[in-house]
């Protein structure tokens, strides 16, 4: 500006001294918007912090482990919540994940170019459709289907093998753990799919095209190329997909079953902990009751800031390996 | 244009504020659905009488030209509402103590009754050949009776072929004040439960599985063959579902139906129940059904508003004097006009505006 001075240029100055306005407005503007985030992200934890004080106090550590829920005798445990909760994402990831890659892969090293997009339309509406349209869907079709065909037949297959017995036993309810990870499952879906897919386009074509110079199957070029080359963008997609799986509450609160009980079986209702906190809250009178219910949100933000936690620290150390 | 349109959603959002006074906590599909109107009563709670509610907030609007925002977010939402002050009145199948009332200066009267029945789908057995008393029906919504053809259910059912089949429970996952009513009657009746498991609109279910709502439990028991639940009587006769009778407090076996919830209710002591806190399972005489449940209104007894009290008093007061033929009609039960009375008289003596004149006159 100085220099604009010295040469005397008025109308090169104005111009300037009001671009420079726009860029200190458009600075605060995005500033304030990303203060605000971090405000807004303190409060809620500590409003859940504040709300689960009488819990915590009441219960201490034990609330961690107790599987005792019991309105009546207000006496709270998470560890029904918790295990629910873990165990419905995981079996969400292992169902989901393999799935996802491989529709990934096949959209973009296999596909015929006409199919590229009816499959990616599909895929992103799968996304769009809301959680409880999944809910009534799993309630009405999928669990029937599974009381009478799927889980019956689970049952007989394994009931003398040791460990996956007591892994599918119990009677058929058609909702419970397992039905509630495959609705998840399906509900990741979409989110693992389509970042994997757009990381997967960013593989530059001449590292895979000397790949298949050397003579690689397609298979080989994806494993050995494409994977390696894109693994922070695909850990990035399932950490996405695991964030979804553990918050999910409106279809999982239809089909899981809601029973505050840690079963080996896979066939036995559980509950997870955003569907405690939806089925319960309207009607949790009492100031303990409340905050129990709020100590378990507090509970469910600590394990997603864990796995995002874990899931950089994860990415770090691929980078570093990588980069050294 | 822009300007126009500034304007168009200001009038919007205004008549919003104005006809609804509507908490957002809510859920939005009950809201949609509510009448809106120039005046409307606002009140929420309880799911089990929303039918009725409905129904009488249907012909009263056709009649007056004042309607009903009714939300039904369950007993224990309609006494968050009210102690908020978000709703004129709220709505508990769970009435409260006296103390409790007294606290928040609440008072609560009995609206309309009903009754909890239990439901059970075992292939070849047809609605109403089932016969249970409250200590076996805790036995097996304990787990301790697992089998259909447990010498327990035998016994009490000797002319009936019971299969073999494992018991599969059925119980709301959502807190609620039919669970309440159910386990109610199940704490009265069998001193194991009420030492184990107690009475609440939720408890600690030692086996089942859980369902949303009571058309979640109507379709789980619908789904699965050997299951039992409990549901509203009205949602046992419109889903067509298979009964079981009750063998009640004077050890007679009584169907389920709405002159056997109105015995129950003719054979309790509403006079003698301080708040009205009266719940009416396990009640004697002969004919009464021992799951009988009333479902209770709550106001305040100084409103803040004490206009929309009166207005809200009005339509009680023409449900009371009106509206029984369209509870037949849902399967409920009126209050009887005994009730009614006394119900008046309190409105008379309890609610005063904020001069301390008496909002109600008889």
């Amino acid at each position: 500006m100085n220099a604009e001075a010295t040469i005397d240029n008025p109308i090169s100055d104005s111009a300037l001294s009001r671009n420079r306005m726009r860029d200190t407005v458009l600075h605060a503007i995005t500033r304030t918007a990303a203060i605000g985030v971090l405000i807004m992200l303190s409060g809620v934890i500590i409003t859940l912090i504040h709300g689960s004080l009488p819990a915590l106090d009441q219960f201490g550590f034990s609330f961690l482990h107790t599987e005792s829920w019991n309105p009546v005798k207000e006496d709270f445990g998470a560890a029904a919540p918790i295990y629910g909760t873990v165990i419905s994402s995981l079996i969400a990831m292992v169902i989901g994940v393999p799935i996802s890659i491989g529709i990934a892969i096949f959209i973009t090293e296999l596909c015929p170019k006409s199919m590229k997009r009816p499959i990616g339309i599909a895929i992103e509406l799968l996304a769009g459709i809301p959680s409880i349209i999944y809910g009534i869907w799993g309630l009405f079709v999928l669990a029937p289907l599974l009381q009478h065909y799927v889980q019956p037949a689970l049952i007989s297959t394994f009931e003398h093998v040791p460990l996956m017995s007591s892994l599918f036993s119990g009677p058929p309810y058609g909702i419970g753990m397992l039905t509630a990870g495959l609705i998840l499952s399906i509900m990741v879906l979409p989110f693992i799919t389509s970042i994997t897919r757009d990381v997967f386009e960013t593989v530059p074509p001449m590292l895979k095209e000397s790949a298949y110079g050397l003579g690689c199957t397609t298979w080989e070029v994806v494993r050995h190329i494409v994977l390696p080359y894109t693994r922070v963008g695909v850990v990035g997609g399932i950490m996405l997909g695991l964030g979804r799986a553990l918050g999910e509450t409106m279809a999982v609160t239809f089909v899981i079953g809601n029973a505050h009980r840690i079963s080996s079986s896979l066939l036995a209702p559980g509950t997870t902990i955003s569907a405690t906190i939806a089925n319960e809250f309207t009607e949790a009178v009492g100031d303990l009751y409340t905050s129990s219910l709020i100590a378990l949100g507090l509970i469910l933000f600590l394990i997603t800031f864990i796995v995002l936690a874990a899931a950089r620290l994860m990415l770090l150390r691929m980078e570093r390996r990588s980069g050294a | 244009m822009r300007k126009s349109v500034v304007w168009l959603s200001l009038v919007i959002a205004g008549g919003m504020v104005a006809c609804s006074d509507s908490n957002p906590d809510v859920s939005p599909g009950e809201m949609a659905s509510a009448p809106s109107s120039r005046s409307a009563i606002s009140g929420a709670g309880a799911t089990f009488p929303y039918p009725i509610y409905a129904k009488w907030a249907d012909a009263y609007k056709t009649k007056t030209d004042i309607g009903l925002n009714y939300q039904s977010i369950g007993s224990g939402g309609g006494i968050k509402q009210i102690k908020a002050n978000t709703v004129t009145f709220g709505a508990s199948d769970k009435p409260l103590k006296p103390e409790e009332l007294d606290e928040a200066g609440l008072i609560q009267f009995p609206m309309v009754m009903g009754g909890v029945v239990p439901v059970v789908h075992i292939d070849g057995i047809e609605g109403g050949d089932l016969t249970l008393d409250g200590p076996t029906l805790a036995d097996i919504f304990s787990g301790k009776v697992g089998k259909w053809n447990a010498p327990e259910i035998v016994a009490l059912n000797p002319d009936v072929e019971l299969p073999d089949t494992a018991i599969a429970i059925v119980h709301r996952s959502d807190g609620s004040g039919t669970t309440f009513n159910f386990t109610y009657y199940l704490s009265a009746v069998n001193p194991a439960w009420e030492e184990e498991i107690g009475a609440d609109s939720a408890v600690q279910w030692p086996v089942g599985i859980g369902a949303k709502g009571n058309e979640g439990v109507a379709n789980m028991v619908t789904q699965t063959n050997g299951a039992i639940g409990y549901v509203e009587y009205a949602y046992a006769l419109q889903n067509d579902m298979a009964y079981t009778k009750m063998k009640n407090a004077d050890g007679v076996v009584v169907e389920p139906n709405a002159e056997n919830f109105q015995a129950a209710a003719a054979n309790a002591d509403w006079a003698r129940a301080p708040g009205y806190y009266l719940i009416l399972a396990n009640q004697p005489g002969a004919d009464s059904w021992p799951m009988t449940a009333a479902t209770f209104i709550l106001v305040y007894k100084e409103p803040k508003d004490p206009a929309a009290l009166k207005t809200a008093l009005d339509f009680f007061d023409w449900a009371y004097a009106s509206g029984d033929e369209m509870a037949d009609e849902l399967h409920y039960v009126p209050m009887p006009d005994a009730v009614v009375n006394m119900v008046k008289k309190t409105w008379a003596e309890s609610i005063k505006d904020s001069s301390g004149k008496a909002l109600w006159t008889n």
